[in-house]
């Protein structure tokens, strides 16, 4: 079989493989890096989810899951975003799919604990963890799906993003649809599951060790052999993104989704 | 920037530029982390072995005041004289107070965190007590008038050429006597082992005490543990006061992951279990006055006297507060070897006793945020610490309890306070949100070329320092939404 164009490729197997009790229609959170400095990413989200047979809506008013401020410590402002947040979510019922584990995190792991017990949002705040999902934890665990090759696209190195990882287990979830969608084009990564050294503002305020960290990953990189590095994260990915861009590097950066819709970001 | 957050970023931007240590922390690390992950794969049900620990740990800290009673009522009757010290220099205090009176002008110490924590080579100096650390780690930092930077493998900073030199200059050393690791060693044991048989004080930590035996335990590498603790006629072991578990089989089940953790060993070298001092002889037993070992002949090693002081020095309010769970910890050191930060700054660079994740929570844990509050931002939170841990703290909680903690005693950069309340009023007003958002877009174009900016202004020039950031998009996501679908036809 001649290798298709990677642009028109399409690529998740049809709906038809999703599990019969597999929701029909989800809410996007899109999330505010992805919204402001990957609006392709949302597209591939969409994309894919809607070539599954899932109707996807996404809330007008949504806007920045409040994790900065968490973890810069500021709880009062990180509970003000998560009540705003919460109230654009828990508006339908319907699940909901983020493209970012750490983002995702922030919802299920974090949220629920930003209440007091007898705050009405505490229970909201469960209700809407309960329901949160990543995007490739959405395909694998929720629709039971895995995407179709890709042929003919980059050579891809995957980057575990470290809250994905350990705040949401995702370990298999995203590597199954990489493999799926490179198969034998895919790199190992050395150290794959070591901090880019992002960590939000940390960047910003430890720029040293940041940067040294994003040194080593940069190196391990190079050594793969990959010509794209995919995450389930766009912070990561603007991170690395950045630092092999600095580096005069030819090696891209792709969001997982992109990669399943077919590497259309080129 | 107050001074201490100023000195902390000197000291990371000291430690980054140390090329050399750097390469030799990271190699160091990935063999202890490689060795932990095989130990851990080898040892069955580890996961519930884990469990089980950090439950034993738990319980024994929410009961914390029984056991340390406990363990001080046996230990006072298996002969242990106990002393509580509540702050470090109560701890130092009574430890002086023993040596003088014990008239005590040589003490040989093995390695102990607790005991650099109270600075108590420094306090006994300054009474004209020699101390010698018998720990070859612990002998090269004293020898070198370096500190530990990490809380079990203390120069992990220093070559081996390094350590060489020293010897040289310091201890007047032949060159063949420090030619490899194994003359190296032998040289300071040689040194060591005249100050073994001449102090009158052996000073030890205590790894876990035991509450229901009143009993000890001691784990080393090296056996210069169990000379210090057997052959000078006082030993004094120093113990924070969380370091205790309910029982023997309590112990067996911490034990199993002590040393697996830390250097990927099943078991140190050795394990001592230590229960009062030297036994003496019952006069009126039989065989009270035969060989050593006979019935009632008293033992025949040990000290005479053994003190153990429990130090506080912060802890009873950690145990009050939100920080509790740090005081599972065994001091394994896995957090220190898996943490990405640590593996590029090394231990000095935090300036503390006790490095890495789990220093950077106890730290300001027992000395307050006053002076540390920076120690809890040096973490990406990445969480690999928390996976590692034998006990699973959560140790990214607890670094985010004190960040919340810090913020709101308003420590830490100006630019971050000014900005996180206006940041969270603009994001939980989605129109001015998305207005503002495309008004930053607009100016930060102007500063694109080619889609990425290489260099930001003000506080976030920080990042641009090592990478280049992109130009967000003029027009967000959800502002495009509907013609977005309009355009891809995917509407379904």
């Amino acid at each position: 079989m001649p290798p298709a164009p990677a642009t028109a490729t399409a690529t998740a197997t049809a709906g038809s493989d999703a599990r019969p009790t597999s929701p029909r229609r989800v809410q996007l959170f899109v999330t505010c890096l992805v919204d402001r400095f990957y609006p392709g990413v949302g597209d591939a989200v969409v994309s894919v989810l809607e070539r599954l047979g899932v109707e996807v809506i996404v809330p007008s008013d949504q806007t920045c899951c409040g994790q900065p401020a968490f973890n810069g410590g500021f709880t009062g402002e990180a509970a003000a975003m998560a009540r705003h947040t919460i109230d654009v979510l828990t508006a339908r019922p319907d699940p909901v799919v983020v493209p970012s584990g750490s983002c995702a995190d922030m919802i299920v792991n974090h949220y629920p604990g930003l209440f007091r017990g007898d705050d009405p949002y505490a229970a909201r705040a469960r209700d809407l963890a309960a329901r949160t999902y990543e995007f490739s934890q959405f395909l694998v665990d929720v629709l039971g799906v895995t995407p179709a090759p890709c042929p003919g696209g980059p050579r891809l190195a995957y980057h575990a993003s470290c809250h994905g990882l350990r705040g949401l287990g995702l370990h298999d979830q995203p590597r199954r649809v990489l493999q799926a969608v490179a198969g034998d084009r895919a790199c190992a990564l050395p150290d794959a599951e070591v901090c880019c050294g992002f960590g939000g503002l940390f960047a910003v305020k430890m720029p040293g060790i940041s940067g040294a960290m994003l040194d080593a990953k940069l190196d391990a990189i190079a050594t793969s052999g990959a010509e794209a590095v995919v995450a389930t994260d766009v912070s990561c990915l603007m991170h690395i993104g950045g630092g092999l861009h600095r580096r005069g590097s030819a090696v891209r950066v792709l969001h997982i989704a992109e990669a399943v819709a077919g590497a259309r970001r080129a | 920037m107050p001074s201490a957050a100023a000195a902390f970023h000197r000291r990371i931007d000291d430690a980054l530029a140390d090329t050399r240590v750097r390469a030799a922390l990271a190699s160091t690390m990935t063999r202890l982390t490689n060795g932990r992950a095989g130990a851990l794969a080898s040892l069955e049900a580890s996961d519930a072995i884990r469990d089980q620990a950090r439950r034993i740990r738990a319980h024994t800290i929410a009961h914390l005041d029984t056991y340390l009673d406990q363990f001080a009522r046996n230990a006072d009757a298996r002969g242990c004289r106990i002393h509580w010290a509540p702050t470090a220099t109560d701890a130092t205090r009574i430890i002086v107070e023993i040596a003088r009176a014990e008239d005590i002008s040589l003490a040989v110490k093995s390695k102990s965190m607790v005991t650099e924590e109270i600075e108590l080579n420094a306090a006994l100096g300054a009474a004209g007590i020699r101390v010698v650390e018998t720990d070859l780690g612990e002998f090269v930092v004293q020898v070198g008038d370096d500190r530990p930077s990490h809380i079990i493998a203390p120069i992990v900073h220093r070559r081996r050429e390094d350590v060489a030199r020293l010897f040289q200059e310091k201890l007047g050393a032949r060159p063949e006597e420090v030619a490899d690791v194994a003359a190296i060693t032998a040289f300071a044991r040689r040194l060591l082992r005249r100050d073994f048989l001449q102090a009158g004080m052996g000073i030890s930590g205590v790894n876990l005490a035991v509450a229901d035996s009143g009993s000890f335990c001691l784990v080393t590498n090296e056996g210069n543990g169990r000379l210090s603790t057997t052959l000078p006629r006082v030993h004094v072991a120093v113990m924070g006061l969380e370091r205790i578990v309910p029982n023997a089989a309590d112990l067996g089940i911490v034990l199993q992951l002590l040393a697996r953790s830390a250097t990927g060993q099943a078991l140190s070298v050795y394990t001592n279990i230590i229960s009062g001092p030297r036994r003496p002889a019952n006069p009126g037993a039989p065989g009270a006055h035969g060989a050593p070992g006979a019935p009632g002949a008293g033992e025949p090693d040990g000290p005479d006297q053994l003190h153990v002081v429990i130090v506080d020095n912060g802890r009873t309010r950690m145990l009050d507060g939100p920080l509790a769970e740090m005081l599972y910890c065994i001091r394994c050191g896995a957090c220190l070897n898996i943490c990405p930060v640590y593996r590029h700054i090394g231990g000095h660079a935090y300036g503390g006793v006790y490095p890495g994740p789990m220093g950077a929570v106890v730290s300001p844990g027992l000395m307050g945020l006053d002076q540390w509050s920076e120690l809890p931002h040096a973490s990406s939170l990445c969480g690999a610490c928390k996976d590692v841990c034998p006990v699973r703290i959560d140790l990214p909680h607890l670094l985010l309890t004190l960040r919340a903690q810090a913020a709101d005693r308003e420590l830490g950069p100006w630019w971050l306070r000014l900005a996180m309340p206006i940041y969270a009023a603009v994001a939980t007003r989605p129109a001015l949100y998305q207005w503002l958002g495309s008004l930053a877009a607009r100016v930060s174009q102007g500063l694109a070329r080619g889609g990425w900016i290489r260099h930001l202004p003000g506080p976030l020039a920080a990042w641009t320092a090592a990478r280049d950031f992109p130009a967000p998009a003029r027009r967000s996501f959800l502002q495009t939404y509907e013609q977005r679908r309009g355009r891809t036809g995917n509407a379904s």
